[in-house]
């Protein structure tokens, strides 16, 4: 038994660790910075946010801990169980769970809030992993494809019916998972193209968009001419989906929620009150251009600091770094993202199961979409959507549940020796 | 397989590291070329000031100025900005202490935080002000603010008017437009046209430099947002009659309301003991409200004309003729026998009318007279029962707008009371009581309670015969014209208007030859009622309601003057005078206008407090709200 636990460290992908734990010591310290209370200045004060944080992050590194400790193979034989459990766990808490904030996505215990949408998500990536590593299941199979994206659309759906849309979103990643195990790589172009025309819908006419689509079809169609009559067809229907995102973005934006309307239009610019709806983005601006290219220095930001930023230890927290260490700072953190990312790719690859492969990607998948999203919002390219910033936002919920992420693949890849191909 | 979906990790990793350079790029452009958002020097800081709107003002139907702004300086601080400077030197120059300034910030950061502005000291004056703004460089951190307090001019109508608070805490949490520490409409106009009235706040960057000096606007002002001020509204008030009768009710508790007919309009509406409404604004309200709270004797807060609830008495006489009207039990011709008294002894009658038929019946106010009235209405043959006779009658009563809340856009309003069959079965026993034993109801008296507003309306349905428009303050809103349709529909009662004319004529008899003699207005025929209504607390309420002319009216109001004894003695010459004043803006009976203004009711209050006659009944209402007594400070 000894020897096992101990034959597993010279395994374990230190890198991954630093990065980890460089960002989450970041993200402590820049949350000090950014709800410093004067009357309350030591670090440690749990009367205060960086206090509390102070625990969540203490917390998290014995979660990894006692995750390193486990059995590799917990996670494979009880992934079903986990997907199952969270699940449940998820239509739950919209019957018992506390409201916060017009969601009732939370269960309290204790002082702690738990809200199983954020931290279930690596269940959820388990289970998909359960499943799409199984020999027979290949990703032509239309049935397979229909199997996972119901594994996948079940959580969203009753995340959702928590009003979470913003949690909702990163399930999304998910679809990067199948795109490696063989979905087809339109859908990645289709949904770019996608996003393109409810952007470009809602901007532009709908008139012009509809003519410069239909003309591109009948360039395509007469490309086709030569070909088979399938093509046609083809043709045919993709320009039908185009019209008809174009004409439905009208009909969707109308049935929006006002809050996420706004969003939209404070994202495109549209129909904004500056004071008002636009004034997070703006806030957020210029708390990141008054960064200039060495930043103002820790604890020297003035406009994220004093509240003028909305959320500014949660969601906006990326604000507070760009003021305070500017560019150079802020670009470094970004790229120690991407090298994070880059990482846990480069170790999926080198798994000899397909269960930790499909794992690992999903983990990449979904921390890329938390940093595309939310960093991406803070610089005003994405509309407002509230999901935190891994490692670096404010709360327990968000912080453990990208440790369990990938602590779990750093466990299944410290194992990757002893997987029989 | 897995070999030829290998390569699509390069996909994936692409996709990273191209989100990932967008936002390097990104990052590049906001922080090091754009300088749209960048500040000159790192030493410099963002102050978000707050532009206080200024709130709305309010005139007369003359354009006479009834509220006005005056500008104010607010202290604020950011805690968290606070470097060393002589504190010595600035509590002299606010002329505080010590211990306030350290009270004070202790109480920002609390409050705000220390990061964030908190009012440091609220409405510095002018003078203080002036001295200190030289020396604001030297004490970083703080800044000021200008808002605006408000001033009533004229000094009338603070009971309309109403006064501003602080938010409270809800509601800074529900609106996001209230910070705490902004004032807000409390009673009154101010209340029920506080969105029109506030206007938007605005917010003004500003480019603070190392020593605490404005360089200027941030980025030109770019991201400034003008405040909207508040719109004017044109108030019903006649500001000259209003302050007329704010004149003659001094010294008195009760209250004048006074309506055109025509429209609903309220041209006066007076509540007395009064306060003046400029001790209610600004840094000195909250010492002024206390000891105005405090003054339990005359209650100066509370608004009479809405809230208080008297039994009408005779003034409730000509509803009670229109109702046996159009129930069929009563014509012009019909003749009862007044002995002093209904058979059995109860209600007493003032007098011994002998025979006499309706239109002297209202004129000399006769109880036996009413007494039958109200029998033949709950011994209707149409009616299987006397239970739904009294249903019958309530509804009519109900239509007449007393014990149902007028709709006017004033706060806080009462119903009044039309009692129930239900009531009657709970009190009596259902099957238990009879019509005579609810005989005084015929009469304006037993539960039934009304608002001074209600009986001017009602003075108002019967000028006009047989209509009211809902009662309201407001004429219109800034430059717009219009005020809510439910203010020029009209109300019709459940009495044909055919059966008014006789009402109108007893009423003008009142005045001719009748109870209210005494305040005849040469010149004008005027239509009114007295009424004497029992108080259980101590002296009858005086009551007159009235309007004038005859035909076109132009003014219907109602005086209710608490322990004032008589409806002649008091609010009748008070409703004469007001009417006067109104329709000929000069008073020719000069004798009775003196009397009136030096006479003094109060003292019968003072009296009872003093020498409490009938043990328990003398109760103030404000220390003991009861049932029957004249008010209750629902509020």
């Amino acid at each position: 038994m000894n020897d096992r636990r101990s034959s597993i460290v010279p395994y374990i992908d230190w890198f991954s660790i630093g990065i980890y734990a460089f960002l989450v010591l970041i993200g402590f310290l820049n949350i000090y910075s950014a709800v410093y209370n004067p009357a309350h200045p030591w670090m440690l004060d749990f009367s205060q946010r960086y206090g509390k944080q102070f625990v969540w992050v203490m917390t998290a590194f014995l979660l990894a801990f006692l995750i390193m400790l486990t059995e590799a193979s917990f996670f494979s034989v009880f992934a079903y169980a986990l997907y199952g459990i969270f699940v449940f766990a998820m239509l739950a808490v919209r019957f018992i769970g506390r409201d916060i904030a017009g969601s009732h996505s939370w269960f309290r215990i204790g002082a702690i809030g738990i809200q199983p949408a954020e931290l279930g998500i690596f269940a959820i990536n388990l289970g998909l992993a359960k499943y799409l590593s199984n020999e027979n299941v290949k990703m032509a199979k239309t049935s397979v494809r229909l199997r996972a994206v119901a594994m996948i659309v079940t959580p969203i759906l009753f995340v959702i019916l928590e009003n979470e849309t913003g949690v909702a979103i990163t399930y999304t990643a998910f679809i990067f998972v199948m795109y490696r195990e063989g979905l087809s790589g339109n859908i990645l172009l289709v949904g770019f193209i996608a996003i393109v025309l409810f952007i470009l819908a809602l901007v532009g006419s709908k008139l012009v968009i509809t003519g410069v689509l239909i003309g591109i079809a009948l360039i395509a169609f007469a490309l086709f001419t030569r070909r088979k009559r399938k093509d046609l067809i083809r043709v045919g229907l993709i320009l039908g989906g185009g019209l008809a995102m174009v004409w439905g973005t009208d009909f969707a934006y109308k049935h929006l929620e006002p809050h996420q309307r706004k969003r939209i239009d404070v994202f495109l610019g549209s129909n904004v009150n500056k004071s008002k709806e636009g004034y997070n983005l703006n806030q957020a601006e210029i708390a990141i251009g008054s960064g200039s290219f060495l930043g103002k220095g820790y604890q020297q930001g003035t406009q994220a600091r004093l509240n003028y930023v909305p959320a500014h230890a949660t969601d906006f927290i990326f604000c507070t770094l760009c003021e305070e260490w500017g560019f150079v700072g802020a670009s470094f953190i970004v790229l120690s993202f991407l090298t994070l990312l880059i990482r846990i790719v480069f170790l999926a690859e080198r798994q000899r199961s397909p269960f930790s492969r499909i794992y690992g990607y999903g983990v990449a998948s979904i921390f890329f979409i938390h940093v595309a999203v939310n960093v991406g919002m803070t610089l005003g390219l994405v509309p407002v959507i509230g999901i935190p910033l891994p490692f670096m936002s404010y709360g327990g919920s968000s912080l453990w549940s990208f440790t369990l992420l990938l602590f779990i693949f750093l466990r299944l890849d410290a194992n990757r020796m002893q997987i029989l191909k | 397989m897995n070999n030829a979906l290998a390569i699509r990790k390069y996909v994936i990793a692409g996709i990273f590291a191209v989100a990932c350079f967008t936002f390097v790029f990104r990052l590049f452009y906001m922080q090091v070329i754009d300088d749209q958002f960048k500040l000159d020097a790192s030493n410099e800081t963002y102050r978000h000031m707050t532009q206080y709107p200024p709130r709305g003002c309010v005139k007369d139907r003359n354009g006479k100025l009834l509220v006005t702004n005056e500008a104010a300086y607010d202290l604020m601080v950011v805690p968290g900005q606070v470097k060393d400077f002589d504190t010595n030197s600035f509590c002299s120059d606010l002329g505080i202490t010590k211990a306030d300034f350290i009270s004070g910030i202790k109480k920002a950061i609390i409050l705000n935080t220390a990061s964030h502005a908190s009012v440091f000291m609220k409405e510095v004056t002018p003078e203080i002000y002036a001295a200190f703004e030289e020396k604001m460089y030297k004490y970083h951190g703080f800044y000021s603010e200008v808002r605006t307090v408000r001033k009533y001019p004229l000094n009338i109508a603070p009971h309309i008017l109403g006064y501003l608070g602080e938010v409270s805490k809800e509601l800074c949490k529900n609106n996001p437009k209230y910070r705490e520490g902004d004032y807000v409409g409390m009673s009154g106009i101010e209340e029920s046209y506080e969105s029109d009235l506030a206007g938007k706040k605005g917010v003004r960057i500003t480019v603070v430099d190392a020593s605490n000096k404005e360089v200027g606007d941030y980025k030109n002002g770019k991201y400034d947002t003008m405040p909207e001020p508040g719109s004017n509204l044109t108030c019903t008030l006649d500001a000259n009659l209003q302050a007329y009768g704010e004149k003659l009710m001094h010294n008195k508790a009760g209250s004048i309301v006074a309506i055109d007919p025509s429209s609903g309009e309220v041209l006066a509406l007076v509540s007395c003991p009064e306060y003046d409404p400029n001790l209610l604004v600004g840094s000195i309200r909250a010492r002024n409200y206390s000891s105005l709270v405090l003054d339990t004797l005359d209650i100066p807060l509370f608004n009479r004309a809405l809230m208080a609830q008297y039994p009408p008495g005779s003034t409730f006489k000509p509803i009670e003729a229109l109702i046996g009207q159009q129930e069929g039990v009563l014509n012009e011709h019909t003749v009862y026998y007044c002995a002093g008294s209904y058979p059995g002894g109860k209600p007493k009658c003032d007098a011994h009318h002998g025979s006499l038929d309706l239109e002297p019946a209202i004129a000399k106010s006769c109880n036996t007279y009413f007494s039958y009235v109200f029998m033949s209405i709950m011994g209707n043959r149409k009616y299987p029962t006397m239970e739904e006779a009294l249903d019958s009658w309530r509804k009519y009563v109900n239509s007449f707008g007393l014990g149902t809340r007028l709709d006017i856009d004033l706060p806080s309003a009462l119903r009044g009371n039309v009692p129930t069959v239900e009531h009657y079965n709970r009190v009596f026993g259902k099957g238990h009581w009879r019509p005579f034993t609810i005989i005084s109801l015929g009469i304006g008296q037993g539960e039934m309670e009304v608002t001074p507003l209600q009986l001017a309306n009602e003075a108002s349905i019967i000028a006009n015969r047989g209509y009211y428009f809902m009662p309201h303050v407001i004429k219109s809103i800034g430059d717009k014209n219009e005020i809510q349709k439910k203010y020029t529909t009209k109300h019709y009662t459940l009495v044909d208007p055919k059966y008014f004319d006789v009402v109108v004529q007893g009423m003008s008899d009142v005045v001719s030859d009748g109870t209210a003699a005494a305040s005849k207005i040469p010149g004008v025929t005027m239509c009114g009622k007295t009424g004497t209504a029992q108080n259980p607390n101590g002296r009858d309420n005086s009551l007159f309601i009235a309007f004038a002319p005859m035909d076109h009216p132009k003014i219907a109001l109602c005086v209710v003057i608490e322990r004032g004894g008589w409806g002649a003695e008091w609010a009748a010459p008070i409703a004469s005078l007001m009417i006067e004043k109104y329709l000929n803006d000069t008073i020719k009976r000069k004798d009775i206008e003196t009397r009136m203004l030096d006479g003094n009711t109060l003292h019968y209050l003072e009296e009872e407090k003093l020498h409490p006659s009938h043990t328990s009944s003398v109760k103030h209402p404000a220390q003991k709200p009861k049932k029957q007594t004249v008010t209750a400070m629902k509020q």
